[in-house]
């Protein structure tokens, strides 16, 4: 699995986790998440977790229904990517970082 | 039902019908599903229950859409006056749009709905929503992969509906062989009801059926609704029970020998009465003559026409002597003319009731029912017409409808079949002798009274309809120039035999003049014999007289005695 070279390093991937509590799933998914983007886009993303337990307000405005929802607001458009991201090819692809088949 | 059981708790929906239908509403606190083919008014009825709840049972509700924006929803039900931007402005109701596009959406392993549940529990707590609509909820299996996941999780959505204590409506579109695609039935198993939308002979009717509700009794038969600017309604019109309250009181006909013939009196009060015949054999004529009674003591009378326009049966009403312009003017009448083809048995049926809950008739004429069977209904049309007839009983409501029965069938057969639901009913037949053309009326049936077995004929004049006895000769009954004929002869046979008699009398009397004559004649002819008799007689006693005294006078003169001559004349 490689890397789109064509991506410049410079541009920002700007990533936003939302769970519901310290479930199982959602620690699955962050483990998952962070080490894709260890391997992927060292140094060049950021991950932000939203715990919709806590701000339950926000699932209504980012049109979040599955639980764990990975969102890239950054680079546009915005992509969605539901499930624990245990299959690393499909989240790459989501990401825009793999060709879609 | 057993009001002493104890039910279980209903949430009313306010819809018109429903309620009455569902016993009460929905089953508070537990998940309804809603099913039916696109186009039904499934998105319609759950918001009309989220809005009469906010509005009229102080019950907040949340309504999730999964097909279309806030925007889009509030500008569709604005149309039946309900006004959304109030609502939320006053925190009576949550609209939260879903969006859902697959295309955007990756799957990288196990996920849950929870996120839906966080939004849906976030938003019934910000306002105490005591109802939710999820508006339709199988639009996740479209924008969702992995169906089992989602199956699961529905399952565990309603069940944390019920113990939310919400009373939630899913609305499902209907699925081939099941009442909805997912088979959503499956998991919403307290109240199932299936709205559907049809079309027959191109007129199109929306119907409304309750499959299934636990622990409570329920119409189960197809009730049409009807969307309008005041939301659904639902007609619950066949009444579970026959327990209409039959009554007593009489009113008349408006033709008085009609109502001689009906035991004396006319047709009961609150009973239904169908006038049926052949084509122009007068039967709106008989039903505006009972309009016209009915306005004349004051009641009021509705008139469906649905084959004449009412300016059209006012002039021709004219011709026979009836203003009904007067009585339209005085609101005593109403008019609801419309084309059988203008809308679907249900519409009908439901303007018909709306119609005759805002005008409160005594009297609803319908003329005439058959315009109603369009190709192979007849089923749909007696069904519609037991709901008004119930409908009218219940509200005791005199009930007078016409029926066309074409040519060729039997007289006593309705092409819809309703004969069973008439208390009343009169036959007008045309009577075909000597190459004319009569109308003759009498009395199939009248429940409850004793009615003439007579037939009469009916004849349509300058000033109404009257009603004639008739003749009975050797090849049937005899009506129109044939009676006339038979009167005039009859009357012609009278006039000689009173001139008979009326001879013999004169001969009589001439007789006794004679005879009297003859007496007279013989009296005077007596009277003048008599008479010259006695004559005779004083002339011979005065002669007699006058010797004796010649003879005493001349004794005298010879100085002879008197007395032996005396004596002589008296002995004689």
């Amino acid at each position: 699995m490689k890397v789109k070279p064509t991506k410049p390093k410079s541009d920002p991937i700007l990533l936003r986790l939302y769970v519901a509590g310290q479930t199982p799933k959602s620690m699955t998914a962050f483990a998952n998440l962070k080490n894709i983007c260890e391997e992927h886009l060292a140094g060049r993303y950021q991950i932000e977790v939203v715990d919709l337990l806590k701000n339950p307000k926000l699932a209504r405005g980012d049109q979040i229904l599955a639980i764990p929802t990975l969102v890239r607001k950054l680079p546009k458009p915005v992509r969605k990517i539901i499930g624990d991201l245990s299959d690393t090819e499909r989240v790459l692809i989501g990401l825009d970082l793999l060709p879609r088949e | 039902m057993g009001k002493a059981r104890r039910q279980l708790p209903k949430a009313p929906t306010g819809i018109q019908g429903l309620d009455e239908i569902t016993g009460g509403g929905l089953p508070k606190g537990r998940p309804t599903l809603i099913c039916g083919s696109a186009g039904c008014g499934k998105t319609l009825l759950a918001m009309e229950f989220l809005v009469r709840g906010a509005t009229e049972f102080n019950e907040p509700g949340v309504f999730m859409a999964f097909e279309e924006t806030a925007k889009d929803l509030t500008q569709n039900v604005a149309s039946l006056g309900f006004d959304l931007k109030n609502l939320i402005a006053r925190k009576k109701l949550v609209l939260d749009f879903v969006y859902i596009e697959r295309s955007e959406i990756e799957e990288t392993g196990e996920y849950d709905l929870e996120g839906l549940f966080i939004r849906l529990g976030h938003a019934i707590d910000s306002i105490g929503a005591k109802r939710v609509v999820l508006d339709t909820i199988e639009s996740l299996f479209s924008g969702l992969p992995n169906p089992l996941i989602l199956r699961a999780e529905l399952r565990r959505l309603f069940r944390w509906l019920k113990t939310k204590g919400v009373t939630a409506i899913i609305t499902g579109e209907r699925g081939e062989g099941t009442l909805t695609r997912q088979g959503l039935e499956e998991y919403v198993s307290d109240c199932v009801i299936v709205l559907d939308h049809r079309a027959n002979e191109q007129v199109s009717s929306r119907r409304l059926r309750v499959v299934k509700y636990r622990g409570s009794t329920h119409g189960t038969n197809e009730y049409p609704f009807l969307i309008d600017e005041n939301g659904i309604s639902v007609l619950p019109v066949t009444s579970l029970g026959l327990q209409q309250i039959a009554s007593t009181g009489r009113i008349p006909s408006g033709i008085p020998r009609l109502d001689a013939m009906l035991g004396g009196a006319g047709y009961y009060r609150g009973s239904s009465v169908l006038i049926s015949g052949t084509a122009g054999t007068g039967k709106s004529s008989l039903a505006v003559h009972f309009a016209q009674a009915a306005c004349l003591r004051g009641e009021r009378t509705l008139y469906f026409a649905f084959e004449e326009s009412p300016s059209q049966i006012m002039r021709n009403m004219r011709s026979i002597g009836i203003d009904l312009q007067p009585w339209v003017r005085k609101s005593l009448l109403q008019f609801q003319a419309n084309r059988p083809t203008f809308a679907g048995l249900e519409m009908h049926l439901t303007m018909m009731h709306k119609a005759i809950n805002a005008f409160k008739p005594q009297v609803v004429i319908v003329d005439p029912l058959n315009s109603f069977v369009i190709g192979g209904n007849e089923t749909e049309v007696k069904a519609m017409l037991m709901r008004l007839v119930d409908f009218l009983k219940m509200n005791q409501i005199t009930g007078l409808f016409t029926n066309l029965t074409s040519g060729g069938s039997a007289l006593e057969q309705t092409d819809i079949a309703i004969s069973s639901l008439i208390d009343t009913w009169l036959l007008l037949r045309d009577i075909e002798i000597g190459g004319e053309r009569n109308r003759g009326l009498y009395i199939l049936k009248s429940r409850g009274m004793a009615h003439s077995n007579q037939i009469r004929e009916f004849l349509l004049t300058d000033h109404g309809v009257e009603l004639r006895d008739v003749y009975i000769g050797p090849s049937g009954v005899l009506t129109g120039s044939a009676r006339l004929a038979q009167e005039a002869q009859e009357q012609a046979a009278q006039t000689i035999h009173e001139q008979e008699v009326e001879q013999r009398k004169l001969e009589l009397e001439r007789k006794r003049r004679v005879i009297e004559m003859q007496i007279s004649a013989m009296r005077a002819e007596f009277e003048a014999q008599e008479a010259e008799t006695l004559n005779i007689l004083g002339q011979e006693q005065a002669r007699e007289e006058h010797l004796t005294q010649e003879r005493v006078d001349m004794a005298l003169s010879r100085k002879a005695d008197l007395k032996p001559n005396h004596h002589r004349r008296g002995s004689k």
